[in-house]
């Protein structure tokens, strides 16, 4: 099975049971390899759908305060792109079919070397890539992620007018990510109705699936907006679960990994007990 | 090498391309505001009235041309038996707020009334462009944020004191060093949240398309007047060409009308305490090609492509990545790209104080020690030009902290 059907026998299989998907999103190697590892494994059987893992930067100009500070505690625990694909190669031994999205920016691909990359991110078990500052224009990625027959998974925003939208979603697979608020993650919320209306709008584009993703944090939210989309992404949430059960030297306490499994579960409860999505 | 092209001029492409450099590398969120920065730029690079107000502001606001002062003394101090290159300084340190950035703001501002946009905001190292934004914003009443370092705010205090008093907000940034990448970094993050009604004025020629081009052209009037001025002087062009590169744009400005002629062209990086130190803002000379805010180009990195802190002791200097074009140049070679320690800039910051009462900012400190390096060398007839980027009274503080520091 490829990257791109693994995501595709997903979302059907969310379509069938009837509720949106809940994709969670962590740091790779936050706070540290192990529990970072340990988190991954765990991520299924708490109830998330899809896995976004964070490959660490220096320089995350998307991400508020928690994820800057979660790339920054990962890389000062020597997490890199290598690590990054060891946890999801041991994730994998246990897990065939919840995909794993690497989610992150272009320079440590780039300096990788992006054919390289892609196919050891392959061989790895990774499904598909949202590379935050690689828009469309800019597409050096697209082949060789279609090659090895992986996603490459667009933003959208609410800047995203009807008019670029086409250029957006002409090489879009695996499923669309809309980026609800303009803002960087982990700030604010959108407002349930512009959300409403803004995939409307984007469906008259598009087929794929469409995740909703930034500012939302808790599971009524995530309920509320698993009516309209297919999947919700939560993400500043968990890692902020990270930053509260860390020590003052920045070291795990027990039970970090259960904080951050304890609200996933929470959140995937909120969605199997609202409405299925409206499609 | 590559194949020379019939001219350099005539980048970048539609893209925003400068051979393998440039390009436009931001989130989805920004992408539309970018391509409308570039529409309403296009626009107005060919609009006349614009381009007649920008003239009128750089004449009468701005205090422009600013002069092509000859620097005997220093060149007479530099001059051997056989030779001691004729040494010129393009007294940007003249214009008003005392450095070459308010070019480049005079111009992003009223494309920014055109866009009708009603805030701006800034990054900001020496300060010096922060100066330059917080003065153009009080003078057509638009509010000002000012994203700021807090190693920069703590080593040129007078132009933090300089931009309030002008009405601009300052925001500390704490992360990574606080210095101008993170500036950068968080000025990006406020324009994702508010693009609607927010302007990005860039200082340098640095991030995504059409910014490296746009500030390019802003400054392009240092080269355009140095040409006109050295003709007057000396009745021929200049043999060769020296800058200072932050980011590169005060080098750009000056660069550019000369890149089809037979003018040597030198750019000065900082070395800070030494490239083998590690702690140094060299990335054409010690870093490789990558991605960050935007465009590709050379960056101070590691094997895994995270960024690697920059050093020098001028806040302007200290980023550890560079313009695209300055990239292409650089890989074209078109240009040389050579680079001076702190202590070595410090020298010259008092060499050139003494012997023309001029105070250099640090930043243009740099490339004068280079000159001192190399003008015995060149031959009696051989015209230099170097550009003053700015003035240095914000730097009173950080020489004599250096010089406390190293005593
Ligand atoms: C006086 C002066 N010169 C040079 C620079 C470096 O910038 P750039 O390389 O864009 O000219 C600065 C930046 O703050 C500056 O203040």
């Amino acid at each position: 099975m490829t990257g791109t059907e693994r995501i595709a026998k997903r979302f059907a299989d969310l379509k069938a049971e009837g509720r949106a998907g809940l994709v969670t999103f962590i740091t790779a190697g936050d706070p540290n390899f192990d529990v970072s590892s340990s988190i991954l494994k765990q991520l299924p059987a708490a109830g998330a759908d899809i896995i976004e893992l964070g490959m660490p930067f220096s320089d995350p100009m998307a991400d508020g305060p928690a994820i800057q500070a979660s790339s920054q505690r990962a890389l000062n625990k020597g997490a890199s792109m290598i690590k990054t694909l060891d946890m999801v190669r041991e994730f994998r031994k246990s897990d065939a079919d919840t995909p794993i999205i690497l989610m992150g920016y272009f320079n440590p691909i780039y300096i990788y070397g992006v054919e390289k990359f892609t196919a050891a991110a392959s061989e790895a078990g990774v499904d598909g890539f949202i590379i935050v500052d690689l828009p469309p224009e800019e597409a050096e990625m697209r082949a060789p992620v279609e090659n090895a027959g992986l996603s490459f998974i667009y933003l959208t925003a609410p800047t995203t007018d009807d008019a670029r939208l086409p250029t957006v979603v002409e090489h879009a697979s695996g499923f669309i990510y809309y980026v609800s608020v303009t803002g960087i993650t982990g700030t604010k919320s959108a407002a349930t109705q512009d959300i409403e209306t803004a995939l409307k709008r984007l469906r008259r584009h598009s087929d794929l699936p469409i995740a909703v993703g930034f500012g939302i944090k808790t599971p009524e939210q995530a309920a509320e907006i698993g009516k309209y989309a297919e999947a919700v992404v939560v993400g500043s949430a968990f890692v902020n679960k990270v930053t509260e059960n860390l020590d003052k030297n920045g070291n795990p306490k027990d039970g970090c990994a259960d904080a951050v499994l304890g609200l996933v579960r929470d959140i995937a409860g909120g969605l199997k007990s609202g409405s299925p999505a409206t499609v | 090498m590559m194949n020379q092209p019939n001219t350099y001029m005539d980048g970048p492409d539609e893209d925003g391309h400068f051979g393998l450099f440039g390009g436009r590398y931001v989130a989805e969120t920004l992408m539309p505001l970018i391509l409308e920065v570039e529409r309403a730029y296009n626009e107005a690079k060919d609009d006349e009235a614009f381009q007649t107000e920008l003239r009128g502001y750089l004449k009468n606001y701005v205090g422009r041309p600013s002069p092509l002062y000859f620097a005997e003394r220093l060149t007479n101090k530099l001059a051997t038996d056989s030779g001691g290159a004729r040494i010129y300084f393009k007294r940007e340190d003249l214009n008003h707020t005392g450095a070459h950035k308010v070019n480049n703001c005079m111009g992003q501002i009223l494309l920014a009334r055109k866009m009708g946009k009603n805030r701006v905001i800034a990054e900001t190292g020496a300060g010096m462009h922060g100066v330059a934004t917080a003065t153009v914003c009080a003078l057509f009443d638009i509010p000002c944020t000012i994203y700021m370092g807090t190693t920069d705010i703590e080593r040129q205090s007078p132009n933090v004191s300089r931009m309030k008093m002008l009405g601009a907000e300052i925001i500390p940034v704490t992360s990574g060093t606080g210095t101008l990448k993170d500036a950068m970094n968080d000025a990006l993050r406020d324009w994702v949240a508010n693009v609607e009604t927010t302007y990005y004025l860039i200082g340098t020629v640095a991030g995504p398309h059409p910014y490296p081009a746009m500030v390019r052209d802003f400054q392009s009037v240092i080269g355009e007047e140095t040409r006109a001025q050295i003709m007057e002087h000396e009745g021929r062009l200049p043999d060769s060409l020296i800058a200072c590169i932050g980011g590169g744009s005060n080098a750009m400005g000056l660069f550019f009308p000369f890149l089809d002629d037979e003018v040597r062209i030198i750019a000065v990086e900082a070395s800070g305490e030494g490239i083998e130190t590690g702690k140094h803002a060299a990335s054409l000379n010690a870093g490789a090609p990558g991605v960050l805010h935007g465009n590709r180009t050379y960056l101070l990195q590691n094997e895994d492509g995270q960024i690697t802190d920059a050093h020098s002791v001028s806040a302007g200097l200290d980023y550890p990545g560079i313009g695209p074009e300055h990239a292409w140049l650089h890989d074209i070679g078109r240009a040389e790209y050579v680079s001076i320690t702190d202590k070595e800039a410090i020298d010259a910051f008092h060499i050139c104080t003494r012997l023309e009462g001029i105070l250099p900012a640090l930043e243009s400190a740099h490339a004068i020690a280079h000159v001192i390096k190399i003008a015995g060398d060149l031959p009696k007839d051989h015209i230099m030009v170097l550009n003053m980027s700015g003035r240095g009274d914000k730097d009173m503080d950080s020489v004599a902290a250096y010089l406390e520091r190293n005593k």
